[in-house]
């Protein structure tokens, strides 16, 4: 369980994130939604140790985020962050195998290179494996870094709008391997865009807004109209489809 | 308006001050002293604040003068790679005048077939047309330096006296010469002055414009060429000032247009250098020190400014 | 070992070879010529090809950047400048000391440049060469101010122009062992390195501390720009040539790469020194002069030769 208690959080004077308390459960895929600048990416990177924390409490399966060696927690949570880039040219299986550092400290074993060649597969990253990343499409570069966190093999997995640049082939797969990954007893919290994708795949989600929490729950209780309407100013419906919702945006 | 005006005086005073005191008795042979190197300040401040204004809106890039890309290095290149291969005697038997002309004939030709290609071909990828003129001016000064190693000593010594100007050994007897090259340069760069602001609009607009793009860009070059040239001839290289000045004059003229932009540049360069010189040589005593300020603290004005987000 | 790395140090041996052969002296006799000069030069000049090229890896992974190395973002004169204070504060102090200090002093630059370029846009890489250039053109006039003032100017000058190997003598190079080990201590540390390029975010996910890798970092670029600095006077490029040639054929798996980077940087400065032996043979070129020319027309044929990518 992630456990979050009293969060503020302030970029200069804006107040960025408001006294947040919640709980994300373990075995579950959480997703945060919410309009743009309603804290999300930083609450997963304060979850995440990316961002120092500046006021509240943080423990990731009991272990406190301020207090825990970051080489400790990196073993129990794999962050991906928005819009990974890298500048250095290294190739896909260099940058895969990187995810086990925490776990062998430079010295890989057989177990490794096993979990890097499973996570290389995992996104169907094979028959790329030995181009060089800065060779690659930016959709192929996106699971390249979706690789090297799953190769970390942590309980938690925290990715910040891993959809972005994917395709919507490649988008249903990355959420069948998420839910295939649940379905093992790993935790995944995601920052998702598109809310169709939430209320399709995630167990749990949470809604933000301007810093705070407006609504958490299953898919079936947050994505109603009457949370959903005010949470983005604008009108829309909600349907069911294959006893899930469905929520009509774009229309 | 004013503050063109206050510029102006701004100038003048401290042209009067690097001039007029303590003439004492031989005041003619000192006066004519002192306004040849006023004179030589002044064309410098000119031709380096022109040139790096023309060359920033060929090159579509506010943080680039035509020394960090190496002009100047390939302008020292040429006339150490002119005496070797003249010969000393060769070398003597030009004017300096004729010399100075051939130099610069050069660097045109030499500016146009190299930036002239890396800015048509080299457009599309910025980094690497940067990269490649910062080590093509390292290229050509340690081509000068391996030159001047191996060639042989009496060619040594003239190439020691033909680049060894510097601000308090401004290069008289080029001044008219100069004088002409520069004046002939920035007339034209003011005339050309509506068309730059096209040109500075980017490829595909000016063209659409209807403005014969392709070969104003190789007109300017060669108009910056001759600039580098005049500047490094007589006084040696300098690379911060150009930046400095270009980055102060937009703010001063408040606008991108490039007449005013151009005065501006002009004015602010002629002042640093005259008041800088006044400075130092009245007031601290020094007299080779200049340019090394101009570094130092165009330098740190430029990260200043970089830092402010005022340079992009 | 893997195959570049193998070859350069096969090449490496013919080279070394041809450096203890080359020279003014005959190396018959009891050896003298060859136990005091030619062993230390060719030993001076590999341990400082080898040690600029790690530095200037390590230093483009801290700048996540390309287009530095020690010598353009202000290491170097900033080292300059801590070794002309100690110099004219106590000219009598301890060769550690001075070292001390210039260490010390290229510590202070390096990290004011870093602390600078944080400031600036990230996606303006160009930035960062151009405002290494301007930093270490604000320290240059500096230094070269108080050497003018001071009648220092011809140390200055050698310390930041001219590095030459014509010099070296036993006894009078064995600190670059010191700039070896520092760079060994990078080779040993590389998958960190490694993991800093890929970002401050990735790095503190896999448990690792930027700022100390950082601080490493640092110190290693510091201590061996020092060293070679105050040794045999600043060499250009071949912390900007070498890592980008390498990782353009090798990528930047540093674990990998760095072994050959060093090889590489080794093998460059002593074909340039042995050049530079040869070229008006009796005298010598500075090695600094030769590299200028070989290294940055090595340079523009690798920025031209291939499309950026593939």
């Amino acid at each position: 369980m992630i456990k979050v208690t009293d969060l503020s959080h302030r970029i200069g004077p804006a107040p960025i994130l408001s006294d947040v308390s919640l709980s994300l459960p373990a075995g579950k895929i959480t997703a945060l939604i919410g309009p743009n600048g309603a804290g999300k990416s930083t609450l997963l990177s304060l979850i995440a140790r990316l961002t120092p924390l500046q006021h509240g409490q943080i423990t990731v399966a009991g272990l406190d985020v301020a207090r825990t060696p970051s080489a400790a927690l990196a073993k129990v949570m794999a962050i991906l962050p928005q819009n990974a880039s890298v500048h250095s040219r290294l190739r896909v299986r260099d940058l895969v195998a990187f995810g086990r550092w925490p776990h062998h400290q430079g010295r890989p074993g057989p177990e490794d290179r096993a979990m890097v060649a499973a996570a290389i597969t995992r996104m169907g990253l094979d028959a790329l494996a030995d181009r060089f990343l800065d060779a690659l499409s930016g959709g192929q570069r996106q699971r390249a870094h979706l690789a090297m966190a799953f190769a970390q093999g942590t309980e938690w997995l925290l990715l910040d709008e891993p959809l972005a640049a994917l395709d919507m082939a490649h988008a249903r797969r990355l959420m069948q391997e998420l839910a295939a990954l649940r379905d093992a007893g790993k935790s995944v919290v995601l920052v998702l865009h598109e809310v169709n994708y939430a209320a399709a795949w995630a167990d749990h989600v949470v809604a933000m807004q301007n810093g705070r929490i407006v609504a958490e729950g299953p898919p079936a209780e947050v994505f109603t109209p009457a949370v959903l309407e005010p949470l983005y100013d604008m009108p829309l419906r909600v349907e069911t489809y294959a006893g899930r919702p469905l929520v009509l945006n774009h229309l | 308006m004013a503050r063109y005006v206050l510029l102006g005086l701004a100038l003048l005073a401290s042209a009067a001050v690097y001039l007029l005191p303590n003439l004492g008795a031989k005041w003619e042979f000192v006066l004519a002293l002192r306004a040849t190197r006023l004179a030589g300040l002044v064309l410098v401040g000119i031709a380096i604040a022109v040139a790096t204004v023309l060359f920033q809106t060929v090159a579509r890039n506010r943080i680039l003068t035509p020394q960090i890309m190496g002009l100047d290095a390939l302008f020292i290149f040429l006339q150490t790679a002119l005496v070797a291969g003249l010969g000393p005697i060769g070398f003597a038997a030009l004017s300096s005048q004729a010399r100075f002309g051939l130099e610069v004939a050069l660097l045109i030709g030499a500016a146009l077939l190299l930036f002239g290609t890396l800015l048509g071909r080299g457009a599309q990828d910025v980094p690497r047309m940067i990269l490649t003129g910062v080590i093509l001016g390292v290229l050509f000064r340690s081509l000068s330096g391996f030159l001047a190693r191996v060639m042989d000593p009496n060619a040594f010594v003239i190439v020691q006296a033909e680049v060894a100007a510097s601000f308090s050994r401004v290069n008289a007897g080029l001044l008219p010469v100069a004088a002409l090259a520069t004046l002939a340069v920035v007339g034209l760069a003011l005339w050309l002055a509506p068309r730059l602001d096209v040109l500075a609009l980017g490829r595909p607009a000016a063209v659409s414009l209807g403005l014969a793009h392709d070969r104003l860009v190789l007109i300017v070059l060669a108009l910056v060429a001759v600039l580098v040239a005049v500047a490094t001839a007589l006084v040696g290289p300098l690379s911060f000032l150009g930046l400095l000045v270009a980055a102060l004059a937009r703010p001063f003229a408040g606008t991108d247009r490039h007449l005013p932009v151009l005065i501006s540049a002009m004015m602010l360069a002629a002042l640093m250098l005259v008041a800088g010189q006044t400075l130092f040589e009245r007031a601290l005593g020094q007299q080779s020190t200049l340019p090394a300020v101009v570094e130092f603290a165009g330098g740190l004005v430029f990260l200043f400014l970089l830092l402010r987000g005022r340079i992009r | 070992m893997n195959r570049p790395a193998l070859l350069l140090a096969l090449l490496l041996v013919p080279l070394a070879g041809a450096s203890l052969g080359v020279g003014v002296a005959s190396l018959s006799g009891d050896g003298l010529v060859f136990w005091v000069s030619r062993l230390p030069r060719t030993l001076a000049v590999m341990l400082t090809g080898a040690a600029l090229a790690v530095a200037g890896v390590v230093m483009q992974q801290l700048v996540r950047n390309r287009f530095v190395e020690p010598g353009t973002t202000g290491t170097g004169e900033a080292a300059a400048l801590g070794l002309l204070t100690v110099t004219l504060i106590a000219p009598g102090a301890a060769l550690w000391v001075k070292m001390l200090a210039a260490t010390a002093a290229g510590l202070l630059g390096t990290a004011a440049f870093l602390a600078l370029i944080r400031r600036l846009p990230p996606q303006e890489v160009l930035l960062v060469p151009i405002a290494g250039l301007v930093w270490s053109g604000v320290l240059g006039a500096m230094v070269l101010h108080i050497g003018w003032q001071t009648d220092l100017l011809q140390l200055v000058g050698i310390w930041l122009m001219t590095g030459e190997f014509s010099g070296v003598i036993a006894g009078r190079y064995e600190l670059l062992w010191l700039a070896g080990l520092a760079a060994a201590l990078a080779i040993f540390a590389a998958d960190r390195f490694a993991i800093l390029g890929l970002g401050d975010g990735v790095a503190r996910g896999l448990g690792l501390n930027p700022r100390s890798v950082m601080r490493l970092g640092m110190v290693v670029v510091a201590l061996v720009t020092a060293l070679v600095m105050a040794t045999v006077g600043m060499v250009p490029f071949i912390g900007l040539v070498v890592p980008n040639i390498v990782s353009r054929v090798m990528g930047d798996n540093l674990r990998a790469s760095l072994p050959v980077t060093a090889l590489g940087g080794a093998a460059l400065l002593l074909a340039c020194d042995i050049l530079g032996r040869l070229v008006i043979h009796p005298y010598e070129i500075p090695v600094s002069a030769v590299l200028g020319v070989c290294g940055s027309a090595l340079f523009l044929w690798l920025l031209w030769r291939a499309p950026r990518h593939g």
